[in-house]
């Protein structure tokens, strides 16, 4: 009996072992013979998360800099919430987008719903919070460092703000790259909002889980795996680049 | 001729933080020209009075500090040294460059200007290195440089070279006497007394948050009117 379980468990250990190793080959193949399908669901990951950072980081990064070097009443409560809307749960936010934008909604006329506009706007509601906290951490000791100086030199608000922004570059991109990390790999809100429709709204994240559903595991693996490497892929770009920008190191 | 923003009335001035009276009430004159060395020891209020001076602690009561000029556009013309040199996170050349940059002046112009700057205080070769791999004396050098480039009629320092060595230390002194050479209003404060006896040409002497005594240097190394004056100079304990 006790032989006879372990044998089993064997078998279904090398299964699973199988299905990883299937996935792989999977991925590889999708990848060598530029599958269309995978090519577009890829570009269309691609497509939603960079332009949800892009406004993310648009609205998050002066936000969070501002939160910074800006004394008022209500800071710290301010500061509160957005960290705690860091941790907001993305089924909830998809959900909530869902009954703006749906025909009864107050957004219903822009017949948003089910397009990849809706990805974006439910995740640029996500990322937000997250770049700008992020941002506001990484701001603050720049700040703490500058401040005398800024307030010696007379500056402006609005300069302090910009020259906060620039010399924190580095900082920041590491807040607008961890909000792409979250994106790229989110699909509670863009499953609600984008409805996973093929040639439409499917993504990376969202097919894998309908290939998970369907059983088809060495698919939905290779999607992963491609999801996986694309990540990578685009956060060793962006620091490729932004140390060739940059000599020298701080 | 333009109008200076000398001499500097101060009328019952206190900065208070928190309940506490870190200084004052100070009453007193910063005439148009001299180099005047703020001396007292550790927690005197050397620093909250040149800050008070240049504009960065509020006055608290009814005190108050009388520019000849508006004080918005008095603060244009004075520059401050920080005791810990604060290094921005760009060239050295874009550091000496960011006041011009601040203040209307073309990106071209201001870098060519903070080249000539970087030049006068020896750091050409460090133009394009991050200011924040420079060593301290290199720092506080470039901090100098920066605070003069706009020629400010006033320049306060806060214990410039508490962190220098020797060498540094008589670099510094050097620029610095050719910036009050060329007309600049130095006020410095240091518990150096060596540093004092070199540069003043009158003392302010600071205890408690209140000045005791304001007296040409030689009166003051000579005969100081005080007794904790007296004790300061000798080497004791000053509490």
């Amino acid at each position: 009996m006790a032989a006879a379980g372990a044998g089993r468990r064997e078998g279904h250990q090398s299964g699973c072992m199988n299905e990883i190793l299937a996935g792989l080959l999977e991925a590889g193949r999708l990848i060598l013979t530029f599958d269309a399908d995978l090519i577009e669901i890829s570009l269309r990951s691609l497509q939603v998360t960079l332009t949800a950072v892009a406004v993310s980081s648009a609205i998050g990064l002066p936000l969070g800099c501002w939160l910074a070097v800006r004394r008022f009443r209500f800071r710290r409560f301010v500061i509160a919430t957005l960290n705690a809307l860091m941790g907001l749960p993305p089924v909830v936010v998809g959900l909530i987008v869902y009954l703006l934008l749906s025909r009864a909604g107050p957004f219903g006329v822009f017949g948003l719903l089910f397009t990849p506009t809706a990805m974006i706007i439910a995740q640029v509601i996500i990322l937000t919070p997250l770049i700008a906290s992020i941002a506001h951490q990484a701001i603050r000791e720049l700040w703490a460092q500058y401040h005398d100086l800024l307030i010696s030199l007379n500056t402006t608000r609005w300069q302090r703000i910009a020259t906060l922004l620039w010399d924190g570059r580095r900082a920041l991109l590491t807040a607008s790259l961890a909000g792409f990390g979250r994106g790229i790999g989110e699909v509670g809100a863009i499953m609600i909002v984008g409805g996973n429709i093929d040639h439409a709204t499917r993504v990376l994240t969202t097919a894998i889980s309908l290939e998970t559903g369907k059983g088809n595991f060495s698919l939905a693996l290779a999607l992963g795996f491609v999801l996986i490497g694309l990540a990578v892929l685009v956060n060793l770009l962006i620091h490729t680049l932004s140390r060739t920008e940059v000599s020298g190191r701080w | 001729m333009v109008i200076s923003i000398l001499p500097l009335n101060v009328t019952d001035a206190v900065v208070r933080r928190r309940g506490k009276t870190l200084l004052g009430p100070v009453t007193t004159t910063v005439s148009d020209s001299g180099l005047s060395i703020v001396m007292g020891p550790n927690g005197a209020g050397k620093t909250t009075l040149l800050r008070l001076l240049h504009g960065m602690e509020r006055v608290s009561g009814g005190g108050s500090l009388e520019w000849q000029i508006p004080e918005q556009d008095a603060r244009a013309l004075q520059a401050f040294v920080f005791q810990s040199p604060i290094m921005m996170r760009r060239t050295a050349l874009d550091n000496v460059a960011y006041p011009l940059m601040t203040h209307g002046v073309s990106k071209k112009d201001a870098r060519s200007r903070a080249a000539e700057w970087l030049e006068r205080v020896g750091l050409a070769d460090s133009a394009q290195k991050q200011a924040t791999v420079l060593s301290g004396g290199e720092r506080q050098k470039l901090a100098l440089a920066r605070a003069l480039i706009r020629k400010p009629e006033i320049l306060f320092l806060d214990e410039p070279c508490a962190n220098l060595d020797g060498r540094a230390t008589r670099e510094f002194e050097a620029l610095l006497l050719q910036a009050f050479k060329e007309g600049t209003r130095v006020v410095m404060s240091t518990h150096d007394i060596g540093q004092a006896r070199r540069l003043a040409e009158d003392v302010w002497f600071i205890h408690h948050g209140q000045i005791l005594e304001q007296t040409p240097a030689a009166e003051f190394f000579a005969s100081p009117k005080t007794s904790e004056a007296r004790a300061f100079l000798k080497g004791d304990i000053v509490e």
